[in-house]
């Protein structure tokens, strides 16, 4: 080592040019990233700002008052949300998972192929185009808007997100685990599902709360097929209001009031997303088996 | 077909097991071998699964299905001649559907003028340059913008970009650029550039987390190779690492592409909704999206809500293109890394 010749003399020198041109190029790159990170800190800010500032318990407990009085809140919207959601989930989560247990175990071919695509492209498609389809497959039967109809049209958001991750975590367990099973005389669907898919559960759940997380916040599929409304609904083929909702028809609205709940609302929005995402990542943190 | 080069010698093939001599009756089973109930439940199994899958290929279907027979009506009436008129004018029933198709290209454009240089910028930081311990926080941080709802994008745009750009920005760019003819008219500050922008902000987490699975995917070798033969850093990303990555970061763009074409609340809530083609940037304008957003519900009469379903159909096609071609692109460079090597 000590024998060659220092690097100076060996290799010539980087040119001032390239040596400038590697810097202004470095610089441009932090450059980038604190173009893009200040607008996450300015709408994280501001939505603290005046989110929690509107935030009442009157906010939280009263459904809204008629237009042009002061007060009033968003409790109808907050349980509308969760009641569309759970409609969502109860018929989203089952059939994503299931599919996402076919595309894993037995999609190994071409029908498989085309599943899989399928799904990738759904994932893609605009949810107002999602909102139309929830409208002219309910809401033209049932003859009225209802939250039937808005938890259609996110169930349909939710099973190609769903089936998606639930493949990819139903992949990540061993072969081995599934030819044990089958070594010991289990059957298949014995296999699939007390092997398999609990082997990967955290993994899967990982998925379905990050397509609830989602379809949480989603606005334009509700517009025609809950439609909103200004009081209490708890019947399933009603108008029902929605958290998101009612924060759009709110910061369109002239009155400085209804825009604070506007801001109140999203906040609450957000604290439902970010809790179920933090939930998310505990999840895969605490289990075996996660997201990789 | 050659003939195998090793025959092989002649075996007893598997010789049948003489259960059916056994009485039955004697034989002590164990629950797990009753082969027959458990095949009987397989195949139950099987086919409720096979179900499932099949009914994502349902759910396409029916899209398509819906979207093309309730778009009947308003097709037979006005033909192609839908997508190159600029009437809209649902009072006297003529309806076209070009200042729309003109307004979601435009703020797409808009949005991926400015937001592919920042999401490639921030994905080669993040995976070349930056310190390791920052970069899980720094990509969790880009994640998070994705997480939030669109209707809370248009709200913070409403309130807080909308008033910037007609106090700030909007004054400086028609001084600066008025010339052009893109940035002239009065500052509203409501218009397609909010839009573009807010756009933007809501892609780049797509883009950039594409961008950064590709660069990941680059050999490191390529990275060592360029470097060993006295490049600087800078340039072992351009040569090294950014040449080999193109197809998946282009993949990458039109992932973001689709997305902003179907972009709804946002948009809605700053284009300033009117149906006119105009040049300005600072003019008001209107999106495929944006129209079903504000129009559906109030929609009367028979062709006008089949014309609304038409341009759903119309944006549902391009988004499909879109997103299959940006599937396609990615699925080269990662070899469809997420969900093949089974075994």
């Amino acid at each position: 080592m000590s024998e060659t010749a220092p690097g100076k003399s060996v290799v010539p020198p980087v040119s001032l040019r390239r040596r400038v041109t590697d810097h202004v190029m470095t610089g441009l790159a932090i450059l980038t990233v604190f173009l893009v990170l200040t607008p996450l800190v300015a709408i994280f800010g501001y939505l603290v700002y005046r989110g929690v500032g509107s935030l009442s318990w009157n906010f939280l407990t009263q459904i809204p008052k008629p237009v042009g009085e002061e007060g009033g809140g968003m409790a109808n919207a907050i349980v509308g949300s969760v009641m569309i959601l759970g409609i969502a989930s109860i018929i989203g989560v089952p059939f994503g998972i299931g599919a996402g247990i076919y595309l894993a175990e037995f999609g190994r071919n071409r029908l498989g192929s085309v599943i899989r695509f399928t799904a990738d492209v759904l994932n893609g498609v605009p949810s107002i185009v999602i909102g139309i389809v929830g409208y002219a497959i309910v809401v033209l039967y049932q003859h009225h808007f209802s939250a039937l109809a808005g938890g259609v049209a996110l169930a349909i958001m939710m099973v190609p997100t769903i089936c998606r991750t639930t493949e990819e975590m139903l992949l990540l367990v061993p072969q081995a685990l599934r030819e044990a099973a089958y070594g010991l005389g289990v059957p298949r669907w014995r296999t699939t599902l007390s092997i398999v898919l609990r082997t990967a559960t955290s993994g899967v759940i990982t998925g379905v709360m990050l397509a609830f997380a989602r379809i949480a916040g989603e606005t334009a599929p509700l517009l025609f097929t809950t439609l909103g409304n200004q009081f209490w609904n708890l019947r399933y083929d009603q108008p029902t209001a929605a958290l998101p909702l009612q924060i759009y028809v709110y910061a369109n609205s002239p009155y400085e009031d209804w825009h604070r709940q506007a801001w109140a609302g999203s906040f609450i929005l957000i604290l439902l997303i970010v809790s179920s995402i933090a939930a998310v990542r505990y999840v895969v943190r605490r289990g075996s088996f996660g997201a990789a | 077909m050659a003939t195998p080069a090793f025959p092989r010698p002649d075996m007893p093939g598997p010789q049948p097991v003489a259960t059916a001599n056994v009485n039955s009756d004697a034989v002590q089973r164990t629950p797990l071998l009753r082969t027959s109930g458990g095949e009987r439940s397989d195949r139950i199994f099987q086919s409720a699964i096979t179900a499932c899958g099949f009914a994502v290929l349902g759910v396409l279907v029916l899209i398509v299905y819906e979207l093309v027979s309730r778009s009947g009506l308003s097709w037979h009436a006005f033909g192609f001649k839908f997508f190159a008129s600029s009437d809209w004018d649902p009072v006297n029933e003529q309806f076209g559907a070009l200042p729309f198709i003109y307004g979601t290209l435009v703020s797409s454009l808009v949005a991926l003028i400015i937001a592919v240089p920042l999401s490639v910028g921030v994905a080669v930081f993040t995976t070349e340059m930056c310190p390791k311990q920052l970069r899980s926080p720094l990509s969790f941080f880009v994640e998070l913008l994705a997480a939030i709802p669109s209707v809370i994008y248009g709200l913070w745009a409403f309130f807080v970009l909308v008033p910037l750009l007609s106090g700030y920005v909007q004054p400086f760019l028609s001084k600066t650029f008025g010339w052009t003819g893109l940035f002239s008219g009065p500052p509203y500050g409501i218009g397609m550039l909010a839009a573009g922008i807010i756009l933007a902000i809501m892609i780049i987490p797509i883009i950039s987390s594409i961008a950064r699975e590709v660069l990941q995917v680059v050999p490191q070798h390529q990275r060592e190779a360029v470097l060993a033969l006295g490049a600087t850093r800078w340039e072992m990303i351009r040569v090294g690492v950014l040449r080999n990555a193109r197809a998946g970061i282009v993949g990458g763009i039109i992932l973001g592409l689709g997305r902003a074409l179907g972009e709804t609340m946002a948009v809605t809530m700053v284009i300033g909704n009117r149906p006119e083609i105009a040049k300005s940037l600072f003019a008001p304008g209107h999106t495929m999206a944006s129209v079903l957003a504000t129009e559906f519900s109030e929609a009367t009469g028979d062709t006008y809500l089949s014309a609304l379903i038409e341009i759903g159909l119309a944006l549902f096609l391009v988004t499909i293109i879109v997103n299959a071609l940006a599937r396609l692109l990615v699925w080269t460079v990662t070899r469809g890394q997420p969900a093949r090597g089974h075994v």
